[in-house]
């Protein structure tokens, strides 16, 4: 048997390693995205006040840790039965989508962006942060800098620092907004909408006119039919920071829809010795492997499966784009990963949108900051939609508060399966006779950067490449061939 | 086999229990010898730190010995000790060092006896407890 | 002259590191012109062998984030030091363990049963764990070994430099790479970062009395905390007593107590032992001598979870290290 290994070298909580085995007749037999890495959040936060965690969890990722402190904060409320001030909600509504915009901006602009901007046929050394700038031009370059900046300065308004935010308490948050703030808010709002739209402007031009990049989005092999999961308002339209979870089936159709209090009668996690991340499927569908199809109890999250699991856009110009999506796409549900870049800058400029509205809002400057507990803590959860997908803290205290039961779902451990199907899939398609295509690299990349892992180092993957490297081997661990990606 | 005899590190305030420990062992009162004493000038400057690092360095057993409350030359150190060491038993059982390990006495010049007492009863204590769990590791 | 080579890598980290220095901004590409980047795997593909075919020394500092919880990390950070001549840890994780020192109140079998059987929402009939070595379908599969403890990085190889902080803030970042680009560095060992306590250089300090008494204490949400005052006084527990200035009181700022992830000021062996003993002075310290000793202790109960508080960064460099299990 030969086996192949991509050994990326870079994160998911740390780095993540593909090993390709293939048959004796050289067809691909199995692909595994391993993740040797984990920290144990869950067992070491036992223990702790509970109010500490939006100042713990933070930690789990330095590139969402807006996400895990949002998370964390919700399941406060949810602990002490508290409902935030009015104003309190606005500033973390606030803060939240500011986190939303930034990331997305950022993962498609230096990460997944490049695929596209640049043309995934291109040379690998113009695939990076460079060649989109060349592409773009720098003016449009010096934008996207401008607007993670400005977004980011959001951010630290609100949460001290825009790398671990510490503003979260049960029942609202720690700090006022003053006037002269707020007008910086709001010119942040206003500068992310416009670019928002000079972005999805030239997603248009760059990729919908262009049948090749069009023909990838939808061919084969970037193409799994699986159900969908993601917050949805009272409208059922897509809602980042609250809501019901709502899940669809892989004709689109609604499978379910729950409370996140209710998390543990839907999604099971399933373990397989060979990583250190667990893979979710739902608990009424059963886990069936590595499979797609309704038989299959794996889901997506994140942008497009949000999109497809909710009704529209909950901001006007969002909308518009949304049914752009589905128009060109041939309706709802989308399966094709790579379509993951587009619903991605959608709902960046949904939530740039929703920034300048709350902005706005004269309420964000009162002093009701906070609404202090009352209740006895029991148990709590806390659900929101961090940028790689539905994000689950379940926490269970003494009387006292002090932590005695963690669980996180956190959004990649969602996408853990479809991303190894992904990986195979692109792997099959590539492989065949024991002959290893060169583009097997490009693909397997392209696949796993739609979903946007943390693994795939999002962010900051500054030059937008995922160091690869392919080493085939026979069944005596002789090396055949080794294909590498460089940057030179 | 070798009976296990326990380690203790004894922090005695000069004005007081020092002065104890030095009578309990001057008029030979039956006293285990167990017990290393360090002089110090007052309970209060026993810094958490010696205490943790006493552990650390093998010791089954810390012994604080101050003036009585009230009796502290300098005022409100022994005070200070009272919370410190109790703060102390909270975060050490927390780290898997039982609260029993540490222990606060208030000894005056004149209780020799006591203080001999109180080292034969802790090192009786400590045989009980056995070894410390840090040197387990 | 050829441009002093530079490596950057993490270990058990969770990026946060890696975006502070691309918070650099403009400076980024300062620091990008100054020195050849040989290593920095969220950004610039490498292979270990590259780095193993540098001469040793040849790289003239290796900056590396994250604590130390693999086997593959501590091999990886091994070869490092030997290739290269100055090596700083970068943030709270590899400077004094981090969040994820943490895990040293448990160990590998603890925190396995839990994420992998304990959790109510996995379904694990066979109870199945990671494992170092697995076999599927004549596929054999390895996944590093996972330590009982994590240690920080200067017990696993001998560190030049520290820079704290959860993550650094970039000011301090720049200082530290302007330092050693101009060779004007302190004396080994040195936290590249200002020696005072943050309570020296916090906004609220004015407000902290000569003598300060807490008569009950406040956990964060129990009052609504006043924006200006210390929050000592307000009786919530702040670590600035014992905590390294120069993050810019970030967290003050925001309104929220510091957490100690700077570590401890010079010459303190214990961040938590100093805590502690700054915190126990100041509680009940009015009326002491009327105190009974139920109502000392009832005050002191009011700090819930004192080790995991004057430890929350540092527990991996305190003298102890971990609970003893
Ligand atoms: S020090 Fe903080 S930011 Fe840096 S890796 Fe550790 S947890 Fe992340
Ligand atoms: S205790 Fe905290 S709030 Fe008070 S002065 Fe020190 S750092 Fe500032
Ligand atoms: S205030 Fe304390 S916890 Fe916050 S950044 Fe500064 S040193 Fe770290
Ligand atoms: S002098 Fe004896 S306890 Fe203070």
């Amino acid at each position: 048997m030969k086996q192949i290994t991509v050994d990326p070298i870079t994160r998911l909580e740390g780095h993540g390693k593909i090993e390709i085995f293939l048959n004796d007749e050289g067809e691909v037999h199995q692909a595994y995205l391993q993740v040797p890495e984990l920290r144990g959040f869950e067992k070491f936060s036992e223990g702790r006040p509970a109010e500490e965690m939006p100042r713990i969890t933070t930690m789990i990722c330095g590139v969402c840790p807006t996400a895990h402190h949002m998370a964390a904060t919700k399941a406060l409320d949810d602990l002490w039965k508290v409902e935030p001030t009015s104003t309190a909600k606005k500033i973390r509504r606030l803060m939240y989508n500011a986190f939303q915009a930034e990331d997305h901006l950022l993962h498609f602009f230096f990460l997944g962006g490049p695929d596209f901007i640049v043309g995934p046929t291109a040379p690998a050394a113009e695939r990076n942060i460079l060649g989109v700038v060349g592409k773009v031009g720098t003016e449009a370059a010096g934008k996207v800098i401008e607007a993670r900046k400005r977004l980011r300065n959001v951010l630290r308004i609100i949460g001290g620092k825009p790398v671990m935010p510490t503003c979260g308490l049960p029942g609202g948050v720690s700090k006022a907004i003053t006037e002269d703030e707020r007008k910086t808010l709001i010119e942040a709002g206003e500068y992310a909408v416009d670019f928002c739209q000079f972005a999805l402007k030239a997603f248009d031009d760059i990729v919908l006119n262009n049948k090749e990049y069009v023909d990838l989005i939808t061919g084969n092999t970037f193409t799994h039919r699986t159900y969908y999961m993601g917050l949805v308002d009272e409208n059922n339209k897509v809602d980042f920071y609250d809501g019901m979870i709502r899940v669809v089936d892989p004709n689109g159709k609604e499978f379910a829809k729950f409370k996140p209090q209710d998390y543990l009668d839907h999604v099971r996690e399933h373990v397989e010795p060979w990583s250190y991340v667990k893979f979710c499927y739902l608990k009424d569908v059963g886990w069936n492997g590595f499979t797609d199809g309704e038989n299959s109890g794996v889901y997506r999250v994140a942008p497009l499966a949000r999109l497809n699991a909710a009704d529209g856009m909950p901001t006007p110009l969002a909308q518009e784009y949304y049914n752009k999506m589905y128009e060109t796409l041939g309706g709802k549900p989308v399966h094709h990963t790579l379509a993951y870049h587009w619903a991605r800058l959608i709902e960046a400029l949904s939530a740039s949108e929703q920034v300048l509205d709350l902005a706005r809002d004269p309420e964000l400057t009162s002093d009701a900051t906070i609404n202090l507990p009352t209740a006895t803590p029991k148990e709590g959860v806390g659900v929101v939609e961090a940028p790689r997908g539905t994000l689950f803290h379940h926490y269970q205290t003494d009387e006292k508060g002090i932590l005695t039961n963690v669980n996180l779902i956190v959004a990649t451990t969602n996408n853990a399966a479809p991303i190894n199907m992904s990986i195979e899939k692109a792997a099959r398609s590539l492989i065949h006779n024991g002959e290893v295509n060169d583009g097997l690299l490009n693909m397997v990349e392209m696949g796993f950067r739609a979903y946007d892992p943390c693994h795939a180092c999002a962010t900051h993957n500054l030059p937008g490449e995922t160091p690869l490297e392919v080493t085939v081997r026979d069944s005596q661990g002789n090396e055949i061939r080794k294909l590498t990606r460089n940057l030179g | 086999m070798n009976q296990f005899e326990p380690k203790i590190l004894g922090f005695c305030c000069n004005w007081c229990s020092y002065a104890g420990a030095d009578l309990a062992g001057t008029s030979r009162m039956q006293q285990v010898p167990n017990v290393r004493i360090i002089r110090v000038m007052c309970s209060g400057r026993v810094d958490p730190t010696f205490i943790i690092k006493a552990f650390e360095a093998g010791a089954d057993g810390v012994l604080i010995a101050g003036c009585h409350p009230g009796d502290c030359h300098y005022i409100g150190g022994n005070y200070k000790t009272i919370r410190r060491i109790s703060l102390l038993h909270n975060m050490l059982e927390q780290l898997g060092i039982e609260k029993e390990r540490l222990r606060l006495e208030w000894v005056s010049a004149s209780e020799g006896a006591k203080f001999a007492g109180i080292v034969n009863n802790f090192t009786e204590r400590l045989k009980e407890l056995g070894a410390s769990p840090v040197k387990a590791q | 002259m050829a441009k002093p080579k530079v490596a950057f890598y993490w270990n058990a980290s969770c990026g946060g590191c890696e975006e502070t220095v691309i918070d650099l901004n403009e400076d980024i590409l300062k620091v990008a012109d100054a020195v050849d980047i040989v290593l920095w795997p969220v950004a610039l593909d490498f292979k270990r062998k590259d780095i193993e075919a540098l001469a040793d020394g040849e790289i003239a500092v290796s900056f590396i984030n994250g604590s130390i919880r693999l086997e593959e990390q501590e091999n990886m950070v091994k070869l490092l030091t030997q290739k290269s001549g100055l090596v700083v840890a970068f943030g709270a994780c590899a400077h004094i363990g981090g969040i994820p020192g943490l895990g040293n109140f448990w160990n590998r079998e603890t925190i396995f049963e839990r994420a992998y059987k304990g959790v109510p929402s996995v379904e694990n009939p066979e109870g199945t764990l990671p494992q170092e070595r697995t076999t599927v379908d004549g596929c054999d599969l390895t996944l590093s070994e996972f330590y009982d403890t994590v240690k920080t990085l200067n017990q696993t190889i001998d560190v030049d430099y520290y820079l704290p902080g959860c993550p650094p803030p970039p000011d301090l970042v720049m200082n530290a790479v302007n330092a050693i680009l101009q060779g004007d560095l302190p004396e080994k060992g040195a936290v590249l970062a200002p020696a005072k306590a943050l309570c020296d250089t916090c906004p609220r300090r004015d407000s902290k009395p000569e003598k300060i008494s807490i008569s009950e204490v406040k956990r964060p949400w129990e009052i609504k905390m006043d924006p200006e005052t210390c929050f000592l006084v307000q009786g919530v527990i702040c670590l600035g007593p014992a905590t390294r200035s120069g993050c810019g009181e970030t967290c003050i700022r925001a309104n929220m107590p510091c957490r100690g992830c700077f570590g401890p000021v010079d010459g303190v062996a214990d961040q938590g032992a100093r805590a502690l003993s700054a915190i126990a002075s100041i509680l009940g310290l009015e009326g002491e001598e009327n105190m009974s000793e139920e109502e000392t202790q009832k005050l002191v109960d009011q700090i819930v979870d004192p080790a995991g508080t004057f430890y929350r960064f540092g527990l991996p460099a305190s003298l102890l290290r971990r609970k003893k299990m």
